[in-house]
């Protein structure tokens, strides 16, 4: 503080103190983030292979772990499907009808970002689960891992795309029609390649989301091994039994499937995106 | 209400009929009947799945917490296991979001405004615990700072527990809720500019100085809402703190915990009655995240 005023008179020293504020700030980040991130990830990584290539890969061939990652990886699959056409269709409503109560659904959409995943199980326990008053109960079957998972992905794609549809020009979707293209045309052909680096995006946080979720589902889905036990239950698991070499294996291949769909949908967005300019 | 229904019929009548011919006007009042169609079957698909899925779901538990009357509500609130998991929660996102929140206005200004080596690297840390799954998190810190970690036995040694006890849920909590600040306060930043703060400098002003009176003025409502939603994962954080903490009933039990013990010995109302508490948090969040929407909207407008 001292020297930075000392040297607010000569313009060619200011950098100096910004300077060395800024090394100070790199470095007191880099030791917060080194904390919480870096060194537990390198730890993750070095226990994953303690035991050499054939622990790890004894580790996620288990036949459990083989269960637990499929299902996690179809449920997530089939989910982010449903999420891309139904977080579409409420984004498209919410921007395009005008109907009462408007305001209050477009605020209650970021309930499940808001609500804690645990909450979230109890919520569609209440409802979906023993007892249920409408005679539904899919708790302990794989129909709830597909639900919870539904719930916490709600809000990704509903609001990756309502602000690239509040900007597409409506004018281009009435031209098209003026000039005689059915309402399915314009949809297929104006309105869906524009929205489609928005929807990706979407798909991808949820993807992300979906693959490591846990509090939802500890409670709905009773955690029966090859039936409805998810990747991130399973790791839950081999934690709880000590076996910690094990659950890092498993979790490092999760991670990995989540940085590799990433990629790939970022990737493939991007591309779309230069495709329609 | 009626007023937006009456508008809504005005615009779509608008760039139509009036001034047509008349041979056309049939076949327009087909198309206007179908586009009408076609928005009321959209607007019932996405309403109905929005209620099946989030709106019933969500009021069931309130009923179901208040079938009873209130007096088991209360007894369930006032049980001093609940009482415990409550005030660590609140403890916990007391030292954690503060935490977070100075280092990701740190972050945001580095990996907006600094120019140096390895900055990709940092935003990819930072963004980070994004993609990694809470019980990983939890898993990945155990194996750092646990008994049999890589710092267990100097921990030991300085008489220092991190794992099984509350430094570990703060950790926990803070890796989980990290991006939020540094995500949503580098847009505004970058809108932001560095025109003021450049004048600012030249005005002879510390670097402090413009940090204080230029910078963070400007971008507060980002930080605000960085805050809210750190906040909100904060207070329902589960999987990693459930690893970490060991579930110490009285202890190390915060309330998202709780609702789970509850519910494993099936105490029903004790569940449903911290889930509510939880979820009333959560909808005062998303209240406060709309009010702030709005204000920064009213902003931009103006």
């Amino acid at each position: 503080m001292a020297a930075g005023s000392r040297a607010g008179g000569a313009a060619g020293r200011l950098r100096l103190p910004a300077h060395a504020g800024s090394a100070l700030g790199v470095g007191m980040l880099g030791i917060y983030l080194s904390v919480l991130v870096l060194l537990p990830v390198a730890a993750l990584v070095a226990k994953s292979s303690t035991g050499g290539t054939d622990a790890f890969w004894r580790a996620i061939t288990n036949p459990e772990a083989v269960a637990a990652i499929k299902l996690t990886l179809i449920a997530t699959g089939i989910v982010v499907l449903i999420n891309a056409v139904f977080g579409t269709l409420i984004a498209w409503v919410l921007v395009r009808d005008d109907f009462r109560g408007k305001q209050v659904v477009n605020s209650v959409i970021d309930l499940p970002f808001a609500l804690p995943t645990i909450v979230a199980g109890v919520v569609l326990l209440a409802l979906y689960g023993k007892g249920s008053p409408i005679g539904v109960n899919v708790a302990f079957t794989r129909l709830s891992v597909g639900l919870a998972l539904l719930f916490v992905t709600l809000p990704f794609v509903v609001r990756s795309v309502q602000p690239v549809l509040l900007e597409l020009d409506i004018a281009m979707e009435e031209a098209a029609a003026s000039l005689g293209a059915r309402s399915w045309t314009v949809l297929r052909r104006i309105v869906l390649p524009t929205l489609a680096p928005a929807i990706i995006s979407g798909i991808a946080l949820s993807f992300a989301r979906a693959v490591g979720e846990f509090g939802s589902l500890v409670l709905i889905t009773g955690n029966l091994p090859f039936k409805t036990e998810a990747g991130s239950v399973y790791i839950f698991g081999q934690v709880e039994n000590d076996n910690l070499p094990g659950a890092a294996a498993v979790s490092v291949i999760l991670l990995a499937a989540a940085i590799v769909v990433l990629g790939a949908l970022s990737f493939a967005s991007r591309r779309m995106s230069r495709h329609v300019q | 209400m009626s007023s937006s229904g009456a508008g809504a019929a005005a615009v779509s009548n608008g760039p139509g009929g009036v001034a047509r011919r008349a041979p056309t006007h049939d076949a327009e009042r087909a198309a206007e009947r179908a586009a009408r169609a076609r928005k009321l079957t959209a607007r019932t698909l996405a309403l109905g799945y929005l209620t099946l899925l989030l709106l019933a779901p969500v009021a069931m538990i309130f009923y179901r917490t208040f079938e009873h009357g209130l007096a088991p509500v209360w007894d369930s609130i006032t049980a001093p296991n609940a009482q415990h998991a409550f005030w660590l929660t609140i403890e916990v996102v007391a030292i954690a979001v503060p935490l977070n929140t100075a280092f990701g206005i740190g972050m945001a200004l580095l990996l907006e405004r600094g120019r140096f080596r390895g900055k990709g690297l940092l935003g990819l840390l930072v963004d980070l615990p994004f993609a990694i799954s809470p019980v990983v998190v939890g898993l990945s810190l155990v194996l750092v700072y646990g008994k049999t970690g890589w710092f267990g036995d100097w921990l030991t040694e300085q008489g220092f527990q991190i794992i099984f006890s509350v430094p570990g849920i703060v950790l926990a909590t803070a890796v989980v809720s990290l991006p939020f600040v540094a995500r949503e306060t580098i847009p505004v930043l970058r809108e932001l500019g560095t025109d003021s703060e450049q004048a600012a400098e030249t005005l002879g002003a510390s670097p402090w100085q413009t940090f204080w009176r230029v910078t963070l003025p400007g971008i507060r409502w980002g930080v605000v809402y960085g805050v809210v939603l750190t906040t909100a994962r904060a207070l329902g954080e589960f999987g990693a703190v459930s690893i970490v903490s060991g579930r110490i009933e009285g202890q190390t039990q915060t309330l998202p915990l709780y609702v789970q013990d509850r519910f494993e010995n099936f105490d029903s109302t004790g569940a449903y009655t911290a889930a509510v508490v939880l979820a009333l948090l959560a909808m005062g969040t998303l209240l406060a995240m709309n009010l702030l929407t709005r204000r920064t909207r009213r902003r931009i407008g103006a």
